[in-house]
């Protein structure tokens, strides 16, 4: 039991290393493709050579960052065959088709236009090139769209059926795969997410490019064309947040519970604003949930449901079975915990029945079983719990990985307001302030945190399952020893450790050197 | 017939050789290439199904197997 959950904890640790190290450099390659895109695209039309020069230095910055960030997402891949055997095999075609389609698109779209948009500048016409920048940065984001299904079947599985013979998810319909409110969702909110991370690193970038005062038109057109992004991204990205809000009150009420650490719903229910989790606290102890508690009344009524006396169910409502339909405007009673873990033991007995039957040809009795696991397989996932507390996910890193979410993106807004402001209204002055500018470089950690926690949430606050009431990640690994997990997760410390060094000085030692010259003037190699 | 392949070829043959960042950048990307696929892969990272089980059937009653038989704990 304790190697177990050893394997587990160090799987969840090794899985939760790669993809935020994978998601470091991701965004910045969503958000850079389509400044490039932009431009390019004045150049194109102006023929002016700054902006030719302009797409020529962030286009090596892309490069840099593709270069050590390609193929990092592969290493998720190698652990979901390796450490997440299970999963792997349970989820079949709906996760292996999304991915197969990433890997094709990535490869032909990205490595294709990539070459031409590095090789072509002297060989393909002006406009092919263009092309080209257009369809690395569609390329991009199309590889994201792949992943992104995929992530959100595994938070509304969605189009498939249960196949107890090969043990497999079958998909039977590819449409509500791709096109899930979940999925539609996610693709939008997170690819808008990587423009505002694009934009404040070339807004940050470029103001200490203006410290330096070498290269202030440089700077200041690329803040003009970022700061623009960046606020039609950041605006964009927090319209798509409040559809993800409503989303996950739709179809992962328990994540929406644990984020605002609400163990007693209510009609009307507020929004936590400021307050610390009572890590102590369980459902049905009566303690308190949140100390110093500081509520936007009708808040969370409004952001789950845009109806400020929705009722939203807490913890405990929806253990105890209350739900809310899809509408929002009626509250029921659907299965509570405890009877869905009854269900969930029912369908892994038939499963077991079903195995016995193959192996004794028994076709009537699999028949009989299989009709027990349809029937029970919506909540086949609880079958694996002890007791209905243990489908309540990390309530702290939930609640907290939210506000620090909401918090940098509200500044993020105001950063944008004022940059984009700025830039367009020629206010100068206010762009090359040393303040400012120190503001804009120190900005870009910031959308990082932003950008992380957003994951941290998605992820954390859909725990215990790795598959939404169909396969808890205690299920899901492999019977292998923490040992060789612990191996391989100090292994990719190292190796992760080695890539974001070498990112980082290539980069500073490419913009440093960059920052010396006059970029404008400087004569082509 | 060939001037085709040829011109792809010499594209990327000249692209490479007129690199500056570049280079460094190619040399980042085969040292990752090899470690990942020639390291990590290969002795750290076998197909834990495909490696122990000769056919999709025994791969699935691997599963159900694991799947019915795995303890009842999420924490």
């Amino acid at each position: 039991m304790d190697e177990l959950i050893n394997v587990v904890d160090w799987s969840r640790w090794q899985f939760a290393l790669t993809a935020i190290v994978h998601w470091l450099f991701v965004p910045l390659t969503i958000g850079l493709s389509l400044i490039i895109g932009i431009m390019e695209t004045v150049y194109y039309r102006t023929r002016n050579e700054k902006w030719l020069r302009i797409t020529k230095f962030w286009m090596t910055l892309f490069g840099i960052n593709f270069a050590c960030g390609v193929a990092t997402g592969l290493i998720l891949e190698f652990e979901f065959g390796t450490n997440w055997s299970n999963y792997s095999w349970f989820v079949g075609d709906i996760f292996g088709a999304p991915l197969a389609i990433e890997g094709i698109v990535a490869f032909f779209l990205e490595s294709t236009f990539i070459a031409v948009m590095f090789f072509g500048w002297k060989r393909v016409s002006p406009r092919f090139h263009l092309a080209a920048t257009w369809l690395t940065a569609i390329g991009v984001a199309l590889s994201a769209l792949w992943i992104l299904v995929a992530n959100a079947w595994m938070q509304y599985p969605a189009g498939m059926e249960f196949d107890p013979e090969q043990m497999r998810n079958v998909m039977v319909s590819f449409k509500d795969v791709v096109l899930s409110p979940v999925a539609v969702n996610k693709f939008f909110h997170t690819v808008l997410s990587g423009w505002v991370l694009g934009s404040v690193f070339v807004v940050g970038v470029s103001c200490w490019l203006l410290i330096k005062r070498n290269n202030r038109d440089f700077a200041l057109r690329s803040i003009k064309v970022a700061g623009a992004v960046g606020l039609a991204g950041i605006v964009l990205t927090m319209w798509t947040g409040d559809g993800s809000a409503v989303e996950v009150s739709k179809y992962q009420p328990m994540k929406l519970a644990a984020m605002e650490g609400l163990y007693s719903g209510s009609e009307g229910q507020g929004l936590v604003a400021f307050g610390f989790v009572n890590t102590d606290k369980r459902p049905f102890d009566g303690q308190k949930a949140i100390h110093a508690e500081v509520s936007i009344p009708k808040g969370l009524s409004i952001l789950a449901r845009h109806d400020a006396d929705a009722f939203v169910p807490g913890i405990e409502d929806l253990i105890r079975g209350y739900a809310v339909n899809e509408s929002g405007d009626t509250v029921y009673k659907d299965v509570s915990y405890a009877r869905r873990i009854e269900m969930g033991k029912t369908a892994r007995q038939a499963l077991r029945d079903y195995d016995a039957a193959m192996k004794r040809g028994d076709a009537a009795a699999m028949a009989s079983a299989k009709r027990i696991i349809d029937d029970n397989f919506r909540y086949f996932g609880y079958g694996y719990l002890n007791a209905p507390e243990d489908a309540v996910p990390p309530v702290a890193v939930s609640f907290y990985s939210f506000r620090v979410m909401v918090m940098a993106g509200g500044y993020l807004l105001l950063f944008f307001i004022v940059v984009a402001w700025a830039s367009w209204r020629r206010k100068v002055n206010l762009l090359q302030n040393r303040w400012f500018c120190i503001l804009g470089l120190l900005t870009i950690p910031v959308v990082w945190i932003c950008s992380e926690a957003g994951w941290v949430l998605a992820e954390v606050g859909r725990q215990p399952w790795t598959i939404e009431g169909l396969l808890p990640v205690n299920a899901a690994v492999s019977a292998i020893s923490s040992g060789s997990v612990q191996t391989t997760f100090w292994l990719f410390v190292a190796l992760f450790t080695v890539l974001l060094v070498a990112e980082v000085s290539i980069m500073v030692r490419h913009i440093r050197r960059k920052a010396e010259t006059d970029m404008f003037y400087e004569p082509e190699k | 017939m060939l001037r085709w392949p040829r011109r792809v070829v010499r594209f990327y043959t000249d692209g490479f050789r007129s690199m500056t960042v570049g280079r460094k950048l190619w040399v980042i990307i085969i040292i990752k290439l090899i470690v990942i696929f020639g390291v990590l892969k290969l002795f750290f990272f076998p197909d834990f199904l495909g490696s122990r089980y000769d056919s999709d059937a025994d791969r699935a009653g691997a599963v159900r197997e694991s799947l019915t038989s795995v303890d009842s704990n999420c924490f």
